[in-house]
């Protein structure tokens, strides 16, 4: 097929989905909790954003004619990885999924794609319209399933020749070990995260509570790039902690099919459960529980928006993703020190700097080591942005012309010269 | 002798019902408008040179106009100040909209242009349509640099629209024309003034008609049919144009340099005239050469810059293939471009018709023997049988000057490096080609031939995705590819001093 018909084919899948978009928001937020306004609003445009924004990429994947040293002729190919095996979390099922397919099919790939087992639903609505779209049958197979199970045979498959994962580090390891012992696949990992939000003493306060609030309590606070620890200057800590506390009183919670709700139930149980564990040794190794701190209503996985002052670098809280509604913040005093503190961590996803020096901005974009750093912003995920882990956080980068390089094999073609007008 | 089938009588048999021209005036900030002057101009159609219509004629004051929308639309309009992506999203409407109307489009093309209606339906609109997509696609793409500066310096590029592109578009294909240019500008955030050739004024007001309904803003992009002295020249010499873009012969390509340079220095991008080689060396394939050859001089009745029009055959293989080119030569159907039973329509316009004619009757003084065709046919139209002459020398006119017409001139040589050298004596530099099955001689050649496009084992073989201009006095200058963007693009370099950086 010739890379422009795969776009067209991208691109009709785009509209498809546009046709479908009020009942795929509407399952996504059955199966995932996540408030109906953010699918329908924010998360269909956005997954149909990054559709034509691969089929865009889809007939302009090149390579080069490099100058070698010496008579011959050099060009290299950027051929198609072949199968890639494709793992996703429930955090963003769509979203998730479009991180994926798109780049991989846009590289001319065939895809085996596993859900997470806990939203296995709008993938396979989505299958369906691409083959609607013209997708040839057995280029997109979704096959639905749990980790050790479906997740461990993609990963251990000899035949498989690419794998990328999103998810935990823990899991993330196991995804690399088992490529490692099986075919050597390359890796691409998207993992954990604790990322830190740095807020500078010439920060507008008001504005910095609100940003450092959506930072953290994002979808449930369910997200790998999270700013899970709030860094706050001494000169506007208690300004903010007031503020902070306020809104996080102010935080509407409960059913995300009604209108006006900002945060809906945590995914599952084993979440639900291990979000009240974090709690509890939160409140136990004494940071200040400024409000929230337990669950809401007897029914379903909703937890209390919880904010925690004082924390300390060494709390588990601090340390610990925990993937929930909670706010950890803690005091800094200078620069270097909260540079020091910000990449005291085994992770590197994500940072958020919010000031307004130039210099500030400078410095501690450089210094923070991260794969994305929010400058008085947070959460913008463009397509053409790259994404993606330093350290424990994980391996490679999604979207933006990045991600290509995930699906695409490099062949150097080499042929001698004889008597080349040039060279 | 070429097949007889003279248009004129049969116009009626078109198969094709023509529709009537729905667009006539000037298309200047989302409206249709007459001309200032009031003055208009004759489309005429080439398979009878009687008129189609007339369209409104823009001179240097519907120019000024133009550009003041343009210029509006740039400095203060929605169109630059949109993401790439909401750029893309509405040229991709803008293509779906070309599709939906490509028998119209290219019955415009055809009746207009004399160019074979089943092409234009098959490949002209369509190429259009794909042309506008790629750049549809690449409208969130442009990509600028972060430095690697020393000192402690942080610095980083960014890629910003050039501001107001005037656009010189040549009659031969005006859809292709059209969005060379348009697409990569759109896509870059420009505005534009269009000149289309006073030859074809009709396809590029539908353009703008679609356009806008596909969203674009008003001011965006501006239609202004004229001539080339007039308008034409009023653009190239604009004191508020930032780029000017031309496409047609490299004696109007100089003009419009020389008046670019002498106004506000616009920069210019050229698109010009050629000579184009073609190489066939003795262990091609014969009958796959000989339809590369024919295709590549008589495609669109020779009426293409990158024609072919000298063709140097290797002696082992010469007589053979001269033979089975004149059997292919007779064959060819000449006549109503609406029959689908036509391989040639009529040359564009009266001017075209009677300079080839005589640049056939040169080439006989001059000593060439023509082999085959060369006549007009019928008394009405202007339609030409093509031309094969042999006996060609190097020095002759046919060998040197440009005729943009259905006129082959074939020579025999000897050696590759011979071969080289002589298609490399040429001042043009806009393509060749290469036939060969050899993979030494195929390296060599391609390397060794100063020009934009080498087709190794094919001929105008064309692709949105792939860099297309001249060497020399062909132009300068890269069309299509995502190297076009670049025309209409500044580049602006920020730079800031780091301190502290814990790496350099």
């Amino acid at each position: 097929m010739t890379p422009y018909e795969r776009s067209r084919i991208m691109l009709r899948f785009a509209d498809l989905v546009e046709k479908h978009s009020e009942e795929l928001a509407a399952l996504e937020t059955w199966n995932n909790g996540k408030p109906h306004e953010q699918s329908a609003k924010s998360e269909l445009p956005m997954f149909i954003r990054l559709f034509h924004y691969y089929a865009g990429w889809a007939d302009k994947i090149h390579g080069l004619t490099v100058p070698a040293d010496g008579p011959h002729h050099v060009q290299t190919l950027h051929e198609p990885i072949g199968v890639a095996g494709q793992i996703i979390p429930w955090n963003f099922p769509l979203i998730m999924f479009a991180w994926k397919v798109g780049p991989a099919l846009a590289c001319g790939n065939t895809i085996v794609l596993k859900t997470a087992e806990q939203t296995p639903l709008t993938a396979l609505y989505v299958a369906k319209l691409f083959h609607e779209a013209g997708l040839p049958p057995g280029v997109l197979n979704v096959v639905s399933g749990y980790g050790p199970t479906a997740g461990a045979a993609l990963a251990s498959h000899m035949d498989v020749d690419k794998v990328a994962f999103t998810g935990s580090t823990d899991t993330g390891k196991i995804v690399l070990e088992l490529a490692a012992k099986s075919n050597l696949k390359p890796v691409t990992l998207e993992l954990g995260g604790k990322s830190p939000f740095i807020i500078c003493e010439d920060a507008d306060v008001d504005k910095a509570v609100e940003l450092a609030h959506f930072a953290l309590f994002f979808n449930q606070g369910q997200c790998c790039c999270a700013g899970s620890r709030t860094f706050v200057h001494e000169r506007v800590y208690d300004e903010f902690i007031e503020k902070a506390k306020a809104r996080a009183l102010r935080r509407v919670v409960g059913d995300p099919f009604r209108k006006g709700v900002e945060q809906g139930p945590q995914i599952d149980t084993e979440q639900f459960e291990k979000v009240l564990r974090y709690i509890r040794a939160g409140i136990e190794s004494n940071a200040t529980l400024e409000c929230g701190g337990d669950r809401l209503g007897t029914k379903g996985y909703f937890v209390q928006p919880t904010v925690f002052s004082n924390v300390m670098d060494d709390m588990l809280i601090a340390k610990d993703e925990i993937f929930g509604p909670v706010q950890s913040i803690l005091k800094f005093k200078d620069i270097d020190e909260v540079i020091r503190r910000a990449n005291n961590t085994r992770y590197g996803l994500a940072a958020g700097v919010f000031t307004k020096s130039v210099e500030t901005a400078n410095t501690l974009t450089r210094a923070l080591r991260a794969g994305t750093v929010w400058v008085n912003c947070f959460d913008v995920f463009d397509a053409a942005i790259p994404f993606g882990g330093y350290k424990m956080s994980g391996i490679g980068r999604e979207k933006g012309i990045y991600s290509l390089h995930n699906y695409l094999q490099v062949k150097a073609v080499v042929t001698p010269l004889k008597n080349p007008a040039w060279l | 002798m070429a097949s007889e089938y003279n248009g004129s009588s049969k116009a009626s048999e078109s198969v094709f019902k023509i529709p009537p021209i729905k667009f006539t005036k000037l298309f200047i900030n989302g409206k249709f408008v007459d001309s200032v002057s009031g003055k208009t101009f004759e489309a005429i159609d080439p398979r009878t040179g009687e008129a189609i219509t007339r369209v409104s004629e823009g001179d240097k004051e519907d120019i000024d106009l133009a550009v003041k929308a343009a210029r509006q639309a740039f400095d203060h309009g929605p169109w630059p100040r949109m993401s790439g992506s909401e750029r893309g999203m509405i040229m991709m409407k803008f293509a779906d909209l070309i599709e939906k109307n490509v028998e119209e489009l290219a019955a415009l093309d055809a009746i207009n242009g004399g160019k074979l209606f089943s092409h234009c339906k098959a490949m002209d609109i369509p190429g259009a349509a794909r042309n506008l997509r790629y750049y549809a696609g690449a409208a969130d793409k442009i990509h600028g640099t972060v430095l690697k500066l020393s000192k402690g310096f942080q610095g980083y590029t960014l890629r910003e629209p050039i501001g107001v592109v005037g656009s010189i578009i040549p009659w031969n294909f005006p859809a292709i024309m059209f969005f060379m240019k348009a697409g990569p500008a759109l896509a870059a955030g420009c505005s534009m003034v269009v000149k289309p050739a006073e030859q074809t004024p009709l396809s590029a007001l539908y353009y703008a008609y679609l356009a806008k309904l596909a969203g674009l803003p008003d001011g965006v992009l501006n239609v202004v049919n004229g001539f080339g002295e007039t308008a034409g020249a009023a653009i190239s010499s604009h004191m508020d144009i930032d780029k000017v873009t031309f496409t047609g012969s490299t004696e109007v390509g100089r003009k419009i340099m020389a008046a670019a340079a002498a106004s506000n220095l616009k920069p210019v991008s050229l698109e010009l005239g050629g000579k184009s080689p073609l190489l066939i060396f003795e262990d091609a394939d014969i009958d796959q050469a000989v339809n590369i050859a024919f295709n590549a001089i008589f495609y669109n009745k020779g009426e293409i810059c990158v024609a072919s029009s000298r063709v140097y055959v290797q002696e082992g293989i010469y007589q053979t293939f001269v033979k089975k080119l004149v059997e292919k030569a007779n064959a060819w159907v000449i006549g109503d471009p609406f029959d689908p039973r036509v391989n040639q329509g009529p040359q564009t316009d009266k001017k075209q018709f009677e300079k080839i004619l005589s640049y056939i009757e040169h080439g006989k003084r001059e000593g060439a023997t023509l082999l085959t065709g060369g006549k007009r046919l019928g008394s009405k139209g202007f339609y030409i049988e093509p031309a094969i002459f042999t006996d060609v020398k190097e020095d002759m006119t046919i060998a040197k000057e440009e005729i943009f017409g259905p006129v082959m001139s074939l020579m025999k040589f000897k050696t590759m490096e011979e071969a080289i050298k002589r298609a490399n004596n040429t001042t043009y530099g806009l393509a060749a080609g290469v036939i060969t099955k050899n993979l030494n001689v195929a390296n060599t050649v391609s390397r060794s031939i100063r020009a934009g496009i080498i087709w190794l084992n094919c001929y105008t073989a064309f692709d949105v995705d792939c860099p297309y201009g001249g060497y020399k006095m062909s132009g300068f200058g890269r069309e299509f590819g995502l190297d076009a963007l670049n025309q209409y693009l500044q580049i602006k370099s920020i730079v800031t001093p780091i301190h502290d950086s814990p790496w350099h």
